[in-house]
């Protein structure tokens, strides 16, 4: 099983959950920017969580697959089509082989999520197949697809086969895809907003900012940069300043936190968050809310809302619960068959 | 006045719901370094469910967890279950234990195209460029942490004679293995990348190694040691390594 790349896109790369247990060693943890799609788009065609796919950013790729392969896309939606006819996101479809999977405008996000039975098949670096750009590692040789690459596919498993299965008894000859007639309930996808309220907790250096600055973050509106890109979500709005100019001695970071170097615009540290840093942390945006963070396009606003440690935690849980909901549902529905 | 320093009173803060950072005051000293390798080292021998990873800093251990699992196992939620958990683990290592640095020999070429930036840091310090190499290479340095970039470690003990600040204009590319200095500190670059450091020479040593099951060569703790080696040397070693 496998598919061709016929055009690149702006950045399509193979990622997966991320690189853990090697941050000691400088070596940051990556994986999907929206790591909850990424996990339904693997559930949807039978694979294991951690399975690897193929991260889109604004501008899709074109893939030819050259054999019947069960896809599904989550994340941003970035008008898929096959022969012109649109796909449907976050389900799982058939494509038969020699056809084409394009895309055209982004609709909304920035990153989208192709999975495929079997998931993305490259070499295992450090326990992942996320491709690690700086570093370049992990992935297809360490970098962004190219035109021309061939992308292998893993061994289906009995779960991928009862998906592709219920797919081909629908199947009808003539049609390039077949979509499946069924599809998780709203409430267990992410929530997207074009300008969302992102939720975090005070960071560790909340207290060395003025009192302004304490009320700015929470009630002033930031906007995305086009500087933004997998290391950090690069923000502009009021400037935040520290009480007294202090030094921080060098400590860890990671996704999710808010970082204010001197100049005073907020900075928050995504996917490829280098595994330390030394400016001011002002907040730490929770991780259940990571996925909108990741989707929020450059030009739109975004604002953060404090939360308790305990509030994370539950919120946390409840993503959890849904994943964990809609992967019971998916077994349910197999077994019926 | 005399100051009596003891040891700063512990924090353990929450960085977000899936971190704690565990604070040493913020004071770099060997004597927090080593409490912070002694602490990493149980946690390494002891791991409990619901434990990530952690990454020790200058003055801090973070210890990243699931909060998930950790609910899953204990009666208490998931952040008083792990502060419990890990205020035990650090009484049990009140007395620092002695586990004997390592010292990493990295041989290094200095000057001409490996280190082009000597001459620069010979006019700032007003040194002659035997004597940098003399000084950089006669020092014990102390890897504080690795960070940064993959196996990057942040190095104290560079003598301060030495310090240069760092260009006004960052270079495109450093070659992996340079070997530089930036204000009072000095380190060298495991992977290619951009940066403003003022490169005095280069290894031929890999300090990052994906394929290696440890690939960062230097840990928090170790000590490294820059021995100088002629060009003959430094490209017999490269060849020796591909």
């Amino acid at each position: 099983m496998k598919l061709t790349v016929l055009k690149s896109g702006l950045l399509t790369t193979v990622q997966d959950l991320g690189r853990k247990g090697f941050q000691r060693q400088g070596v940051l943890m990556g994986g999907a920017m929206d790591k909850v799609a990424l996990r339904i788009a693997n559930l949807l065609v039978g694979n294991p969580d951690h399975a690897a796919v193929l991260e889109l950013s604004m501008q899709g790729p074109e893939l030819r697959f050259e054999q019947d392969t069960l896809i599904a896309l989550a994340g941003a939606d970035l008008s898929a089509s096959i022969n012109e006819e649109p796909v449907r996101m976050w389900r799982a479809v058939l494509v038969k082989a020699g056809n084409v999977l394009r895309f055209g405008k982004p609709v909304q996000g920035n990153y989208a999520y192709l999975a495929v039975a079997g998931g993305v098949q490259v070499p295992e670096v450090m326990g992942s197949r996320s491709t690690y750009l700086r570093a370049g590692i992990g992935g297809l040789q360490g970098r962004s697809l190219q035109r021309g690459d061939v992308l292998q596919f893993g061994d289906v498993s009995d779960t991928n086969r009862l998906l592709l299965g219920d797919l081909l008894l629908q199947d009808r000859k003539e049609n390039a895809f077949t979509e499946a007639a069924w599809w998780p309930e709203p409430e267990l996808l992410p929530r997207y907003e074009e300008n969302p309220t992102l939720r975090a907790m005070r960071g560790l250096e909340y207290n060395w900012f003025t009192e302004n600055s304490q009320g700015y973050i929470w009630n002033e509106k930031y906007k995305v940069t086009p500087q933004s890109d997998r290391m950090g979500c690069r923000l502009q709005g009021t400037i935040l300043a520290l009480e007294e100019e202090r030094e921080l001695l060098s400590t860890a970071v990671s996704y999710g936190t808010v970082q204010v170097p001197a100049q005073g615009d907020p900075i928050v540290l995504m996917a490829d968050s280098q595994t330390t840093g030394g400016y001011p942390r002002i907040a730490q945006v929770i991780t259940a809310d990571l996925p909108a963070l990741a989707q929020v396009q450059a030009g739109k606003i975004i604002r953060f809302q404090e939360v308790s440690l305990e509030e994370a935690h539950r919120l946390l849980y409840q993503q959890e619960k849904h994943l964990l909901a809609l992967r019971q549902a998916i077994l349910y529905k197999l077994h019926q068959q | 006045m005399p100051e009596i320093i003891q040891n700063p009173p512990l924090l353990i803060c929450p960085r977000g719901e899936s971190a704690v950072e565990l604070q040493f005051g913020s004071i770099i000293s060997k004597k927090i370094l080593n409490r912070i390798r002694a602490i990493a080292q149980v946690l390494d021998e002891q791991p409990f469910p619901g434990l990530v990873e952690y990454v020790p800093a200058f003055t801090t251990l973070t210890v990243y967890y699931d909060p998930w699992v950790i609910s899953q196992q204990g009666k208490l939620d998931a952040y008083e279950e792990l502060t419990q958990k890990l205020e035990v683990l650090v009484e049990q290592v009140q007395e620092t234990r002695s586990t004997p640095a390592r010292v990493v020999e990295l041989p290094v070429v200095y000057g001409g195209a490996y280190g082009p930036d000597l001459q620069e840091v010979a006019l700032h310090t007003g040194l002659r460029e035997e004597e940098i190499i003399d000084m950089h290479s006669a020092g014990e340095y102390l890897v504080h942490m690795v960070g940064f970039a993959p196996g990057f470690p942040y190095l104290g003990g560079m003598d301060n004679r030495l310090a240069t600040p760092r260009k006004a204009t960052p270079s495109a590319r450093i070659p992996a293995g340079s070997v530089g200095i930036a204000g009072a500190q000095t380190g060298v670059y495991p992977i290619s990348t951009p940066g403003g450091w003022q490169l005095i020479g280069r290894t031929p040593v890999a300090l990052f190694n994906a394929a290696r099951q440890v690939p960062s060569l230097l840990q928090a703790g170790d000590k490294v040691r820059f021995v100088p080696i002629s060009e003959k040397e430094y490209e017999e070693r490269k060849e020796g390594q591909e």
